[in-house]
């Protein structure tokens, strides 16, 4: 690999974050610090009080005289498109007739401060017929109603394996001298799954100025400037070339600013040019709750045949995703369900059923792992059910039924797996977590107490990495090289706290032997890198840390080149180091002094870098192709406690190895690995999503809407980096993508949870416990193992 | 005026509006954008900034969210900002720390953080006190979305093992901050912000403006602007009024003064019992029991704060104060409907007395929990206060229910038992019918069924974002059933904190 890249070193330190020391001084400017544009007017929204109907008339002259008030805009008012759905229309910037969700946008307000524009939002007067709404999953589910058509993934022919298995079992109850292996067993099952509010500590923000020839300059907290950019655009009716949009930072994204971070960019843009001031449109914590998306909620329906080992014949899901208003992303993430409800698993006859069901609440959006958690939940819910229908330890169910890289190696998207480290790294973390003798341990413990309860569980991860939609793979990089020998980096990626910036930059110093000091890092500008993709998918390294890659490799070969020939020597013999250019014998060159004779040379010092995954595609007709580029696995031990008489639940224990191929900065790796576990957590525990029954959101702040806090991390946390078995289609420099796939390491807290719940009913029961598994929901639970498991003891 | 230190610079203030929050101060006039807003409800910490004060002539430091913090309360203090922490290009030992751990991802809580981090150089464990614990309380009203917290309890253990993490220019310049405090002149209004200096003041200026808030921590009335967006023209600051400001006891009570913080009542009430301690260890977080006052959260009569189940359960009196003099009443009596009161709108909550044992007690033991369960409860009368308290998180969360049980049992029969619970009805309320029920019962499962079924004539809970009306229901029985467990004779881990 160093010869194909002529890299002087593998990156691999465990530098800081760039923005470390500005983060903790206070001096890191997110949007709504940057005071560059001068004075600047706020925008708050007015919305819909109901979830559904027909908005009659507004009449807006009290919030116009409210204190401070510049201009209120309604749907008219737009110069340009009125929708920015991201993929399919759906999503109006303000509606002026049907109302689809409760908090949708009518109007908005621009004043002098935030505080006198959510004041006169309130001020509006708004007539709606109201019409039925409908607000749960499976009222959508029952009534057919979709954003988007069903899909379909089929792998063999499970129709035909369950009717083969509703005869063994008839047979097997008739001949009692049956072998073992020739009976099977057919569970049906239904797991619920939560959604999940993104809550980044920066809520939603953008300001915008009009530039002197009408032109936009667009600063936004935002994962995806070029759509920011092109939806900018469109809503004002300009072309593209007008409008630049600056991302330097965010303050947490995770999803919730691919789509999500854009209606702000155009509120912004639209009154920064009816009032030419400079103009913030940044959402209160409660708006921006109730105003923007959400993780997808899900049930998950089940029909599984197994033989009498555990070992899965044939599987059918429904997976039901709430998508609520209108389209959004949701297409692609039920997909990426479906692509994740094998998880770790070979499914020899599978059909996977995906509905994007429509809710008359907020329309539903990307949050990491986009649609992959919700479907690994359903393939984890059926090994624990096997494991508890057989009697078996749910580990030794999830390595039966592993996938291997010979037989057992077809997806159920007919992708081969070529190379599957989880057997490996599953029997090296069973080994470090000590799992089979905490079972016995957390056994007694459970005999000798009967109001707490403890639980443990192992589950794998096995997370595709790519874009599905393949076009979206690609990614820019501008390096240039200045005559002072300093470098200035820029790439299509966005910094939400990932360290993308950083990583980037190890690998451009990687490449031309400087320290990453040398190198700037710069916002990430639509007018620097054009026509870029989401920062999203967990692809942020792989994509723009090639591109930056590309980049470096031009420029180097551009200065070995005027070297060889201004020098008359080797270029084998050119070595790049932090202090600049040594040349065999001849005297050294600094930075400074290559940059400035190559400058005077006319050698170009401005590269661009260009990178499109090869390999990849995807047939979504047949339902077949090799959307993944390679697949990041993982797995978990958590260990955990419940009380049986409230339902609260602690984390005591979590045991973590995770792939992250060659890692470019183990530091930022294991970072992403420790929060996604917890965000996960958080997910499946104490995040719980609640409307009332006219479609508000009740759980509308931090007061009530709870993400984990310092005292849940567990006690004893160890997370390890797998480090063998480097994989063959490498991304940047052998890394392995880090940012989705550890939040779904938290399945095996969820997993843990249900095998203690389990035993407060002396595992006679399985429980069938959803998710979050709040206080209430680990109580439910609890009470019906407890009141069947007693039932049953009666009866014999 | 309004005078106090930002920083290292005297600021006069005289003509902010009184409703006007630091963080809005900082953020907007002042351009100190360090201090980020993330929730402005005072739940997420990134807010956070560190206020000094002179306490006996010493300075101390606490941190508090500048989000649900008036300005005009800062009168005489100092005000702390991430951007001052650095001694020129030398990063103070809490930044420096979160930096080496990679405390930060996307920064955004990240001031936040080292603002909490600061505060905990100045208030570090007690030798004697667990350090995780003490570490997880200073933290614990810091949220962050992006690391999972390990390298920033990392960071917190590396700070507190620095030789010495206070030896940094606040403490050089240590003196000259308490003689420019010192010089500050109290002032009594200043553009609507009233600053009574003693009780007489005070109840004159409630009865001239009976609309004016009273402002004592602010951690409630703040959410009345920043998330009700509702405006004040006149604030009544009772803070400095040292008057108001005490706990003590006699033989047969407590005595403790409104302005009380929670914090002061953590160190004040620790006698009373574990379970009281770790309740308000789980009031709100550290930055909210730094401010929020007794007074404040008994005279909010929200249904959901976790005094008023306590002091119920305890009979406590409340006194209130006018113009017109002094009355009392129980508390349980005090509160009539949901945030409604007896509180005529002249008055002032003026103290609350909190008996030292049951009030209709041949106790011949202080109710301390621990003491008490130690010894023999077979032969002796049992005299014990538990209080639980139910949440989503356990951490910084409101409660589901909160549930208070002050009881007196002998061997297997309750002898007399007073309740208080939080989150059950719309105001703090006694279960009557279940106090009824089991005194003089012997324990067993068939009383604890009953128990069930009269709660539920106590109590008609509502379904909320928190949990649903069944839930809370269930929940009452059963830590009843807790209570029965834990006061019994047979030693039960019952609870998943004390697995070990």
């Amino acid at each position: 690999m160093s010869d194909q890249y002529t890299v002087q070193t593998q990156p691999n330190n465990v530098d800081a974050h760039d923005s470390a020391k500005a983060h903790v001084t206070g001096a890191a400017v997110y949007v709504d610090d940057d005071i560059s544009f001068g004075s600047r007017k706020y925008v708050a929204i007015g919305g819909s009080q109901v979830a559904h109907g027909t908005l009659n008339s507004i009449n807006l002259d009290r919030v116009r005289q409210a204190s401070g008030v510049i201009d209120v805009i309604t749907a008219k008012d737009i110069p340009g498109h009125t929708d920015i759905g991201p993929v399919f229309p759906g999503d109006p910037l303000l509606t002026d007739s049907q109302i689809e969700f409760f908090g949708q946008p009518l109007f908005a307000v621009l004043a002098d401060s935030q505080f006198e524009a959510r004041q006169a939002v309130t001020l509006a007067d708004i007539d709606i017929t109201e019409a039925p709404a409908v607000l749960d999953l499976q009222q959508a589910i029952d009534s057919q109603f979709y954003v988007r058509p069903p899909h379909t993934m089929k792998r063999g022919d499970s129709d035909l394996a369950f009717a083969a298995a509703d005869q063994k079992t008839g047979e097997s109850g008739a001949h009692s001298d049956a072998s073992a292996s020739d009976r099977s067993t057919v569970i049906n099952g239904v797991v619920s799954v939560g959604g999940q509010e993104h809550f980044y500590l920066e809520g939603q923000v953008a300001m915008a100025r009009v530039e002197e020839d009408g032109g936009f300059i667009v600063k936004t907290s935002n994962q995806h400037p070029s759509e920011a950019q092109k939806l900018v655009a469109e809503v004002m009716a300009v072309p593209v070339n007008k409008v630049v949009v600056e991302t330097r930072r965010m303050g947490g994204g995770f999803g919730g600013k691919e789509s999500q971070a854009n209606a702000c960019c155009c509120f912004a843009a639209i009154f920064a040019q009816r009032n030419k001031v400079a103009v913030v449109c940044r959402l209160s914590r409660r708006d921006d709750i109730i105003l923007t998306g959400k993780r997808h909620n899900f049930i998950n329906r089940y029909r599984v045949a197994f033989d009498d080992g555990g070992q899965i014949d044939a599987i059918h899901y429904e997976l039901a995703a709430q998508c609520g208003s209108s389209p959004d992303l949701s297409d692609a993430i039920v997909d990426r369900a479906m692509f994740h409800s094998d998880n770790a698993y070979y499914l020899p006859n599978v059909t996977i059923d995906g509905l994007r069901c429509k809710t008359h609440t907020v329309s539903n959006t990307a949050f990491r792992g986009f649609g992959g958690p919700q479907g690994m939940m359903a393939m984890e819910t059926v090994i624990d059910e096997i494991a508890f229908a057989v009697g078996k330890d749910p580990l030794d169910i999830r390595k039966l039924n592993f996938y291997n890289t010979d037989d057992r190696n077809i997806t159920p998207y007919h992708q081969k797996i070529k190379t599957f480290n989880l057997p490996a790294l599953v029997d090296k973390l069973e080994i470090d977590s000590d799992y089979r003798n905490r079972r016995i341990a957390i056994a007694e413990f459970n005999d000798a107490n009967s109001i707490v309860k403890k639980g443990i569980a192992l589950t794998p991860v096995k997370f595709g990495i790519s874009f599905t939609a393949t076009h979206l793979n690609q990614a820019g990089a501008l390096l240039h090289l200045y005559t002072d020998g300093s470098l200035m980096l820029n790439h299509g990626g966005t910094e939400m706290g990932q360290g993308l910036f950083t990583k980037v930059s190890q690998i451009v110093s990687s490449v031309l032997g400087v320290n990453t000091a040398q190198i700037r890092i710069t916002a990430t500008r639509t007018d620097k890198v054009p026509n870029t993709s989401a920062t999203a998918a967990s692809s942020g390294t792989d994509l723009n840390g090639m591109a930056a890659l590309q980049a470096a490799l031009t420029l180097k070969s551009r200065l070995t080149d005027f070297i060889v020939t201004s020098q008359g020597c080797e270029a084998t013999s050119i070595e790049y180091t932090e202090q600049g250019v040594a040349i065999g014998s001849k005297p050294h060159m600094t930075w400074a002094e290559l940059a400035t004779a190559a400058w005077q040379a006319r050698v170009s010092l401005s590269a661009n870098g260009f990178y499109s995954t090869p390999d990849i595609y995807y047939d979504r007709e047949r339902a077949a192709g090799r959307p993944f580029l390679y697949y990041a696995t993982g797995a978990a031990v958590s260990e955990v406690i419940i009380d049986t008489l409230t339902g609260e639940s602690r984390v005591l224990r979590a045991d973590i190895i995770h792939d992250v191929g060659h890692s470019i900065n183990p530091a930022i790796d294991k970072g992403q690995i420790e929060g996604g576990y917890i965000q996960g957590m958080g997910w499946l525990t104490t995040e719980e999503l609640k409307w009332d029954d006219s479609g508000r959101l009740l759980t509308d702040g931090p007061a009530t809407y709870k993400i984990p806090a310092i005292a849940d991390t567990p006690d004893e946390f160890n997370v390890a980096l797998w480090s063998k078995d480097c994989i063959d289609e490498s991304a940047v420099f052998g890394s392995k993508a880090v940012g989705e796939p550890p939040l779904m390491l938290a399945m095996s807290v969820w997993c843990a949870i249900r095998d203690a719940i389990g035993a407060a009913g002396d595992n006679k029961v399985f429980p069938a416990l959803n998710a979050p598994a709040t206080p209430e929901e680990i109580l439910r639970c609890v009470t019906a193992v407890t009141k069947s498991s007693a039932k049953s003891a009666a009866q014999q | 005026m309004l005078r106090f230190l930002l920083n290292d610079s005297i600021v006069n203030e005289p003509g902010v509006d009184a409703d006007l929050t630091v963080l809005e101060y900082l953020r907007g006039p002042r351009n100190l954008c360090g201090t980020k807003e993330g929730c402005a409800s005072g739940d997420c910490g990134a807010c956070t900034a560190v206020v000094g004060w002179l306490e006996s002539g010493q300075l101390r430091y606490k941190s508090i969210n500048t989000c649900i913090t008036l300005l005009g309360s800062l009168h005489g203090q100092q005000l702390i900002t991430v951007e001052h922490l650095q001694d020129g290009e030398t990063l103070h030992p809490a930044q420096e720390a979160m930096v080496n751990c990679h405390g930060s991802q996307c920064g955004f809580c990240t001031p936040g953080f080292v603002m909490s981090l600061f505060a905990l150089t100045r208030n570090p464990p007690e030798p004697a006190t667990d350090r995780k614990a003490h570490i997880e309380r200073y933290l614990g009203g810091n949220l962050c979305r992006c690391t999972g917290y390990r390298p920033i309890i990392d960071a917190a253990n590396q700070v507190l093992d620095t030789a010495a993490p206070t030896r940094d220019k606040f403490e050089r310049n240590a003196q000259e901050t308490i003689n420019r405090l010192s010089e500050i002149e109290p002032a009594s209004e200043g553009n609507g912000f009233y600053r009574p200096r003693n009780v007489d003041e005070l109840c004159t200026l409630r009865a001239r403006y009976p609309d004016a808030p009273i402002l004592a921590g602010g951690t409630d009335l703040s959410l009345e602007m920043t998330q009700r967006l509702k405006r004040f023209d006149k604030v009544i600051c009772i803070q400095q009024i040292a008057d108001l400001t005490y706990l003590t006891s006699d033989k047969d009570h407590h005595y403790i003064g409104p302005c009380c913080t929670i914090a002061d009542l953590v160190h004040g009430l620790q006698y009373l019992g574990r379970d009281l301690v770790n309740l308000l260890h789980r009031f709100g977080a550290t930055q909210v029991r730094n401010q929020a006052t007794v007074g404040g959260s008994i005279a909010n009569a929200s249904p959901i704060g976790d005094l008023a189940p306590v002091f119920i359960s305890m009979g406590a009196t409340v006194v209130l104060q006018s113009i017109d003099g002094k009355r009392s009443l129980p508390l349980e009596d005090f509160f009539v409907g949901y945030r409604q009161t007896q509180l005529l709108n002249n008055e002032i909550v003026r103290e609350i007395i909190v008996p030292r044992s049951l009030p209709v007690a041949k106790s011949r033991s202080s109710p301390t929990s621990e003491g008490s369960e130690a010894g023999s409860p077979i032969a002796d009368t049992l005299s014990v206060l538990k209080v639980y308290k139910v949440s989503k998180r356990i951490d910084d969360d409101i409660s589901t229910i909160c549930a208070s049980f002050y009881l007196q049992r002998q061997g297997d029969r309750i002898e007399t038992l007073r309740t208080g619970f939080g989150g059950m009805a719309a105001v703090p309320k006694r279960a009557h019918a279940l106090e009824k029920l089991v005194c003089g019962k012997v324990i067993d499962n068939a009383l604890i069924a009953k128990a069930g079924a009269v709660l539920a004539e106590d109590f008609q809970p509502i379904s909320d974002a928190r949990a649903s009306a069944a839930y809370r229901l269930q929940l009452a029985e059963n830590l009843f059933r807790r209570l029965c467990i834990e006061t019994g004779p047979e030693s039960i881990v019952s609870r998943v904190g004390e697995h070990v």
